[in-house]
C-alpha cells in the first residue's frame, strides 16, 4: 500500500495541486485570488504532461555521448547530419532520452496560460477602475443595487404617466 | 456547378485552400495593429473574411468531388501522424462554411455598431481581435491534431474575452461577464487538455485519426475513459452544454453588438463541432462507456437545457438575455439530436446547428439595430418599434417565427427532422418535450413580438428611425435565408446528411 | 541628483542591459542546434528593457521604447512567422515547408536552417513585443494607490 502511494508521488502532487487550484477558484471571492487559483490549476496540468514524458534514466533530449560522436567536431557545418548517420546503418539512438514532445506541447500551453493570465489581470484592473472593488460578491451587489434603482425609477415614471 | 467552380478557381488556391483559410485572417490581424484608422481595418477584415469564405467554398466543393470525401494537408511537409495535419471532411467543410459566411455577414454589418460602441483609437485593434478570433475558430474546425485544436480553441477564446470586455463602454457589467467567461473558459480548455494528455499517454499519438485507429485495442482502459470524461466536460463548457452554460447569458447580454452576432452564430457551434468530432470520430459510439453516456448524459442534459432554459428565457426582461437563454436551449436540441447516435439524429442536430446560426444571427442583428438607434435592450425599449422601424422588425419577426418553428421557416425544417429522428427511436416522450419547449419559445418570443407590434411606444417622442443600410442588408439576407431554407431545405439537409454519414461511416 | 542613492544600481544596470540584450541574441542564434530559441530569447530581450524601466523609471523606458513600437514589434513577429510559411507556399512546398525556401542539393539543409532561424526570429519579435506591451499596459497606468499608502 505504501509503495502504491509512494510510486505515484508525482500523480498525488498533481492531483493535490489541481484540487487546490479548483478550490481557490470556487471558494474565493477575490478576483486576483481566483486568477492565482486558475494558474495553480493550469500548472498542475503542465506537471502532468512533463511527468508523462519522463523515462527512467533518460536525459534531456539532446544528442550526447555515443549518439554524438567526436567526429562531429566543433565545426557544425562539416558534421554529418543525423540522417547521414542513420543512412550509414546506425539505426536508432543508443542513449536513453526523455520524450521531447510533451515539453514542446507544454511550452505552448504555458504561453496560452500566460496570455490568459494577462487578459484576466487586465480585466481585473478595469473592474477595479469602474467598480472600485475586486471582490466578486461586492461587484454583484453593486450591479443588483443599480438594477433595483433603475426598476424603482421606472415604476415611478409609470405611476406618474 | 461545383465542377465549374472548381475549374474556375486558380490552381494554388485549390492546392492550399486549407492553410490559406486560416492563414489569411491570421496575417491580416497583425496588419490591423499597424493601421491607425478603424475604417481601413474594417475593409481589411471584410477582405480577409471574404477570402476565407472563398477558401471554405473551395474546400466544400473539393470534399464533395474528391473520392472518399476527405482532404488532408500536411503542414510543413511533415507526414501525419508525426506532423500536424489539416483534415477536412464533409462535417468540417460545413462548419467552416458556416463560420466564414457568418464572418463576412457580421463584419459587413459591424461598422455602424462598432463606430457607436467602441472608442475611435481602439477600433483597428478591435478588428484585429476579431480576426484572431476568426482564425482560432476556423483553426479548431480544420485541424486534425488534438493538441493543435486546444491551441486554436484558446486563441479564439482569449480573443473572445477581449471582445466581450470591450462592451464595457456601453455597460460596465461586460467586465465581470468577461472575467467569468475567462475563468470558466480556461477551466474548460484545461479540462480538455488534461483529456488530450490522457489520450496521448494511452495511445502515444496526437493525430485524431491515428488515435481513433488505436483506441479499439484499448477497450476498457481506464485512462481512455478518464480522457473521455475530461474532454466531454471541457468541450461541454465551451459549447454551453447545460448546466455548464452559466458564463453565456451575461457574456452575450453585455458584449458589443457585433461580437454577440458573430459569437452566437459561430463560437458555441465550433465547440459543438469539436464535441461531435471527439464523440464520433476519435471515440466511437460502439465503446460501451460512450454508448452509455449518450442515453444517460447527453439526452437528459439536452432535454433539461431545452425545457429549463426556455423557462428561464420566459422570465427575462432584457431581450438579449432572452435570446441568450434561448441559445442554450437550442444547444439542448442539438445535443438531443446527436445523443440518439443514429445518422438521422446527428443529421437533424447538425441541421439545427446551421439553422440556429441563421436565426440567432438575424435576431441579434435586429437587436443591434435597435441598440444603435434607441440605446436599449429591455422589453420596454422594444415597445412600439414595429411602427417606427418596420423593416428591422419584420426581419426580426421572420427570424423569431423561425426560432419558434413555424412551418415554411428554416426552424420548422430542423425541428421536424429532430422529431422524426426522435420518433424513429420510439422516444415519444422526448418528442412531446420538444413540442413543449417550442410552446415555451412561442411564449418568450411572443412577449417580445407583442411589445414590438401591439404596444404603444414607451416613449412617444421616439422618431421614426430605421437601422442603417449596412445593418439592414445582412439582416435581410439572413431573414430571407430563413424563409428560403424553410421552403427548400435541400441544400442544408444535403450538407447535414453528408456530414453525418461521413462521421458515422468514416469513424469505424 | 545629489540625493540619488540608486547610483550603484544605475551603473550596474547600464553595464548589464547591453549584455542581456546580447545574450538574448546568443540564445536565439544558438537555439537552432542547442537548447534555446526565439521564445526564451524574446523573454530575455524584454527583460532587458523591463530592467531599464525598473531602474530608470517607466517614463524613461516609454521614451526609449514607446508602447507603439512594442505593439508593432509583436505584430511584425507574427507577420514574419506567417510570412515564412507563405514564402514556402510560393516556393512550391506546403505551408511552412522549410525545404521549399532554398534550392537544396541532396544532403543539404540550407532551407531548414533558414526556415527555423527566420521562424524563431518571428517568435523572438512576437514574444519580446507582447511581453513589453503587457508590462507597459500594467506599469504605464497611473497608480490609484500611492506607494506611501501601502
Amino acid at each position: 500500500m505504501t509503495e502504491f502511494i509512494i510510486e505515484r508521488a508525482n500523480y498525488w502532487a498533481i492531483i493535490a495541486l489541481m484540487m487546490v487550484g479548483l478550490y481557490i477558484i470556487f471558494a474565493s471571492q477575490n478576483l486576483i485570488k481566483r486568477l492565482v487559483g486558475l494558474s495553480i490549476f493550469q500548472t498542475s496540468v503542465f506537471l502532468f504532461y512533463i511527468t508523462l514524458s519522463k523515462i527512467a534514466g533518460g536525459s534531456a533530449p539532446i544528442l550526447y555521448g555515443r549518439d554524438y560522436p567526436k567526429s562531429y567536431g566543433d565545426d557544425h557545418s562539416a558534421a554529418p547530419g543525423y540522417d547521414a548517420v542513420l543512412a550509414a546503418g546506425e539505426v536508432g539512438v543508443k542513449e536513453v532520452y526523455s520524450n521531447p514532445l510533451p515539453h514542446v506541447l507544454i511550452l505552448t500551453a504555458i504561453v496560452v496560460g500566460v496570455s490568459t493570465l494577462a487578459v484576466g489581470l487586465a480585466l481585473v484592473v478595469r473592474i477595479r477602475e469602474s467598480y472600485g472593488t475586486i471582490e466578486a460578491d461586492e461587484v454583484r451587489d453593486i450591479d443588483m443595487g443599480v438594477a433595483a434603482a433603475e426598476e424603482d425609477e421606472d415604476a415611478a415614471q409609470r405611476a406618474s404617466a | 456547378m461545383i465542377e465549374l467552380f472548381l475549374t474556375l478557381a486558380p490552381d494554388w488556391a485549390l492546392r492550399h485552400a486549407a492553410p490559406l483559410l486560416v492563414v489569411i485572417p491570421m496575417m491580416c490581424a497583425p496588419l490591423c495593429v499597424f493601421i491607425p484608422s478603424g475604417r481601413i481595418a474594417w475593409f481589411i477584415s471584410i477582405l480577409a473574411s471574404a477570402l476565407s469564405l472563398f477558401m471554405a467554398l473551395l474546400l466544400l466543393a473539393q470534399v464533395q468531388t474528391v473520392p472518399g470525401g476527405q482532404i488532408s494537408y500536411e503542414l510543413g511537409g511533415w507526414e501525419p501522424p508525426l506532423g500536424i495535419e489539416f483534415a477536412v471532411d464533409a462535417l468540417n467543410a460545413t462548419i467552416l462554411l458556416l463560420v466564414a459566411a457568418f464572418g463576412v455577414l457580421a463584419v459587413v454589418f459591424s461598422w455602424p455598431t462598432v463606430a457607436a460602441e467602441v472608442r475611435a483609437e481602439k477600433r483597428a485593434m478591435f478588428y484585429g481581435a476579431y480576426l484572431v478570433c476568426f482564425t482560432g475558430l476556423a483553426g479548431v474546425a480544420i485541424t486534425g491534431d488534438a493538441f493543435n485544436m486546444f491551441v486554436f480553441l484558446e486563441i479564439s477564446s482569449i480573443a473572445t474575452y477581449v471582445l466581450v470586455a470591450l462592451g464595457a463602454s456601453r455597460d460596465r457589467r461586460a467586465l465581470p461577464a468577461a472575467f467569468n467567461y475567462l475563468v470558466m473558459g480556461t477551466i474548460g480548455a484545461t479540462f480538455f487538455v488534461i483529456g488530450v494528455g490522457f489520450l496521448y499517454a494511452a495511445t502515444g499519438t496526437l493525430n485524431m485519426a491515428d488515435i481513433a485507429t488505436r483506441l479499439p485495442e484499448l477497450e476498457g482502459s481506464r485512462t481512455v475513459q478518464a480522457a473521455f470524461a475530461f474532454i466531454i466536460v471541457g468541450l461541454g463548457l465551451k459549447a454551453a452544454m447545460w448546466p455548464l452554460h452559466q458564463w453565456l447569458p451575461n457574456a452575450y447580454a453585455y458584449s458589443p453588438s457585433f461580437v454577440v452576432v458573430f459569437l452566437s452564430a459561430t463560437a458555441t457551434k465550433v465547440a459543438l463541432y469539436a464535441l461531435i468530432r471527439f464523440l464520433f470520430t476519435v471515440f466511437s459510439p460502439e465503446f460501451a462507456f460512450e454508448g452509455a453516456s449518450f442515453g444517460m448524459l447527453f439526452m437528459p442534459l439536452g432535454i433539461a437545457a431545452m425545457v429549463v432554459c426556455s423557462f428561464q428565457a420566459v422570465f427575462q426582461t432584457d431581450v438579449r438575455r432572452t435570446l441568450a437563454y434561448s441559445s442554450v436551449a437550442q444547444v439542448g436540441y442539438m445535443l438531443l439530436g446527436l445523443s440518439l447516435g443514429t445518422a438521422i439524429g446527428l443529421s437533424a442536430g447538425l441541421l439545427h446547428l446551421v439553422n440556429h446560426a441563421l436565426m440567432k444571427g438575424a435576431l441579434f442583428m435586429a437587436v443591434a439595430g435597435v441598440v444603435l438607434t434607441y440605446q436599449g435592450t429591455t422589453l420596454r425599449d422594444f415597445a412600439g418599434l414595429g411602427r417606427s422601424a418596420p423593416w428591422t422588425m419584420t426581419a426580426f419577426a421572420i427570424a423569431a417565427l423561425s426560432l419558434i418553428g413555424v412551418p415554411l421557416t428554416a426552424g420548422f425544417q430542423s425541428k421536424f427532422a429532430l422529431l422524426v429522428a426522435v420518433q424513429d427511436q420510439g422516444l415519444w416522450w422526448a418528442a412531446l418535450l420538444i413540442v413543449f419547449a417550442s410552446v415555451l419559445a412561442v411564449i418568450y418570443m411572443g412577449r417580445i413580438m407583442e411589445a414590438v407590434f401591439f404596444k404603444p411606444p414607451h416613449n412617444p417622442q421616439k422618431i421614426h428611425k430605421e437601422a442603417p443600410i449596412t445593418i439592414l442588408v445582412p439582416l435581410w439576407i439572413l431573414a430571407l435565408a430563413n424563409l428560403y431554407f424553410g421552403i427548400d431545405a435541400s441544400f442544408p439537409i444535403g450538407l447535414a446528411d453528408s456530414a453525418a454519414s461521413a462521421v458515422l461511416g468514416g469513424g469505424s | 541628483m545629489t540625493e540619488d542613492h540608486h547610483v550603484i544600481l544605475r551603473v550596474v544596470a547600464k553595464l548589464l542591459i547591453p549584455l542581456i540584450t546580447l545574450y538574448a541574441f546568443y540564445v536565439h542564434f544558438h537555439g537552432e542546434y542547442s537548447p534555446g530559441g526565439g521564445f526564451q530569447a524574446g523573454v530575455i530581450f524584454a527583460v532587458a528593457i523591463i530592467l531599464y524601466s525598473l531602474i530608470f523609471g517607466v517614463p524613461a523606458a516609454l521614451r526609449a521604447v514607446p508602447p507603439v513600437f512594442a505593439r508593432c514589434l509583436a505584430a511584425f513577429g507574427v507577420l514574419l512567422y506567417a510570412g515564412v510559411g507563405v514564402a514556402a507556399l510560393l516556393g512550391g512546398g506546403n505551408y511552412l515547408d522549410y525545404d521549399a525556401l532554398a534550392n537544396d542539393g541532396p544532403g543539404e539543409h540550407v532551407g531548414q536552417h533558414l526556415g527555423i532561424i527566420l521562424i524563431e526570429l518571428g517568435v523572438l519579435f512576437g514574444v519580446a513585443g507582447s511581453m513589453l506591451a503587457i508590462f507597459y499596459a500594467f506599469a504605464g497606468r497611473v497608480a490609484e494607490i500611492r506607494d506611501e499608502d501601502w
